[in-house]
């Protein structure tokens, strides 16, 4: 078995599993994660093609490459936006619970969230 | 030899995203999900692609401030499971056979696949560029590039519009807890050597794998290791000068492609000779810029604290 | 010449390797944190520092061989620190559960 196939196998699992945890999963974080598991497989496909488009003394196909490179910052940019939504949602149901943020967030959380 | 270890890197890749979906809590969850950036950073290195190995490596650093910030947090928004076992075995079968499906377009897919390397190629000589990567990212493809700079200046808006009524101009909240001692060592230590290694990236990104993504995302890292380590205090958003730096990277993108209409006639095209003038002014603006929005949108909107 | 330079690396590397060994089953073995945390840094300190002292023969250039030290020093610095960084949060459990939750 080659080496790039064996990478699309593991992209095609990475794709699968990030889809299940999407779906099945409640927790928001544990589906920004799942959604960037399926983000990584993708762009793992990416790279298969390119290294099966090697040519002209190149390792890889460089268009499939700088793709990638630019979808992994929109991907980056994509989740900190998640980020900070998930964590606007956790303030403003704190908010409606009436609870004070200390008791509901773990003494590691930034001082932000007593606002 | 090599195959062995490209078949245990293939192995490790959803073993890790096995126990990063499954860990008990969201910081396990989230060390798991760094680890497996670490080891897909690997996995670019075997497929050929090292400007990807170091954009995902690099990244990997800046996701996970963003991250383990946000599991601390995130736990009081934590929803328990819900659904019927029924529905989650649909759910587990749907998902299985989307992955079968892929796996089989993947070993079906035409192998030496159709390539643009040798288009790549030909014209490296006119650009300057030792780097197709380079050259696909800020000459044949510079649109993409332009518009993903545009999306990551969205996001960062994005990002400070959820502020809190009248908090938005503030200072972000400090990234981390209260700094000890080992940290601020490092925060002294490192940013000297990570500037170095950045500028160092940025400049041989033109004929060797590097470019201005990798060396802003590391420059964003040692900002947000002296902010982490308290050394400084987050900037104020409302600072013109902060938001002059964003906006210069995009602005003298497009000013360069509006320039192009005059000279060779169409939108992001370089004069003849100009090309690799061109390129390093908009790699270095970029650089500045993406640093900043990268770091930024890590920090998160402003809490209207005003810091001195 | 490069017999004798293939022969060192071969040597330091396996060693190198033992070392990296040694330390992930004292990490994966050992009782508590802190030894965990000794047979890590060990991996970390040694075991990189003799795989790089071995690779330095076949850098080619003085440059290469430059950045294969300088990438030892980061690790070691980083290791270092990190290794504070951890067993400081180790005491402070310990010393809270003995002063009765007082910052130690």
């Amino acid at each position: 078995m080659s080496g790039p196939l064996l990478y699309g196998l593991a992209a095609a699992a990475l794709i699968g599993l990030g889809l299940h945890g999407v779906l099945a999963h409640a927790a928001p974080l544990r589906r920004v994660l799942a959604f960037n598991l399926v983000g990584a497989g993708v762009f793992l496909l990416f790279g298969v093609g390119a290294r099966r488009g090697a040519a002209a003394g190149l390792p890889g196909d460089p268009v499939p490459q700088a793709l990638v490179i630019t979808g992994i910052v929109v991907a980056f940019a994509a989740t900190a936006l998640a980020m900070a939504l998930i964590r606007r949602l956790a303030i403003l149901r704190a908010a409606a619970a009436g609870t004070p943020e200390e008791g509901a967030a773990p003494a590691a959380a930034p001082p932000r969230e007593t606002r | 030899m090599n195959a062995t270890l490209d078949a245990v890197l293939a192995l490790m890749l959803p073993v890790m995203a096995l126990f990063s979906l499954n860990a008990r809590d969201e910081r396990s969850a989230v060390i798991g999900f760094m680890a497996l950036g670490l080891l897909l950073a690997l996995a670019w290195v075997r497929l050929g692609a090292v400007d990807v190995a170091l954009t995902e490596a690099a990244i990997g650093a800046l996701t996970g401030v963003l991250l383990l910030g946000a599991a601390s947090a995130a736990v009081s928004v934590a929803v328990p499971r819900t659904g019927s076992p029924l529905l989650r075995g649909l759910l587990a079968l749907a998902a299985a056979l989307v992955a079968a499906g892929v796996a089989v377009i993947v070993a079906g897919a035409p192998d030496p696949a159709p390539s643009l390397a040798a288009a790549a190629v030909a014209h490296l000589g006119a650009l300057e560029l030792g780097n197709p990567v380079t050259a696909v990212l800020l000459a044949y493809r510079a649109l993409d590039t332009l518009l993903e700079t545009v999306v990551v200046l969205l996001a960062l808006i994005g990002v400070w519009s959820l502020a809190g009524e009248g908090e938005w101009r503030g200072a972000p909240a400090a990234p981390g807890g209260t700094a000890s001692r080992p940290v601020v060592l490092l925060a002294r230590l490192l940013p000297p050597v990570g500037l170095v290694v950045a500028v160092h990236l940025l400049w041989v990104g033109a004929d060797a794998p590097g470019g201005k993504f990798q060396a802003a995302t590391l420059i964003a890292a040692m900002w947000l290791l002296v902010l982490m380590a308290g050394l400084r205090a987050p900037p104020e958003l409302g600072g013109a000068r902060l938001r002059g730096l964003i906006a210069a990277g995009p602005a003298v993108f497009i000013a360069i492609g509006l320039a192009g209409f005059l000279v060779p006639g169409q939108f992001l095209a370089y004069p003849e000779g100009w090309a690799k003038a061109a390129i390093i002014v908009i790699e270095v603006a970029l650089t500045a810029s993406l640093a900043a929005m990268l770091a930024l949108i890590v920090l998160g909107p402003g809490t209207g604290e005003r810091r001195t | 010449m490069s017999l004798l330079a293939d022969i060192f690396t071969i040597v330091a590397v396996t060693a190198g390797l033992g070392f990296f060994l040694a330390g992930t089953a004292g990490l994966l073995r050992f009782p508590d944190a802190l030894s965990r945390l000794h047979a890590l840094t060990k991996a970390d300190n040694l075991g990189l520092g003799l795989i790089v002292l071995g690779l330095v023969p076949q850098a080619g250039s003085l440059g290469g061989a430059l950045k294969l030290v300088a990438v030892w020093l980061l690790a070691l610095g980083a290791g270092g620190i990190a290794g504070q960084m951890i067993a400081q949060i180790v005491n402070g459990r310990g010393k809270r559960a003995v002063n009765g939750g007082r910052e130690g």
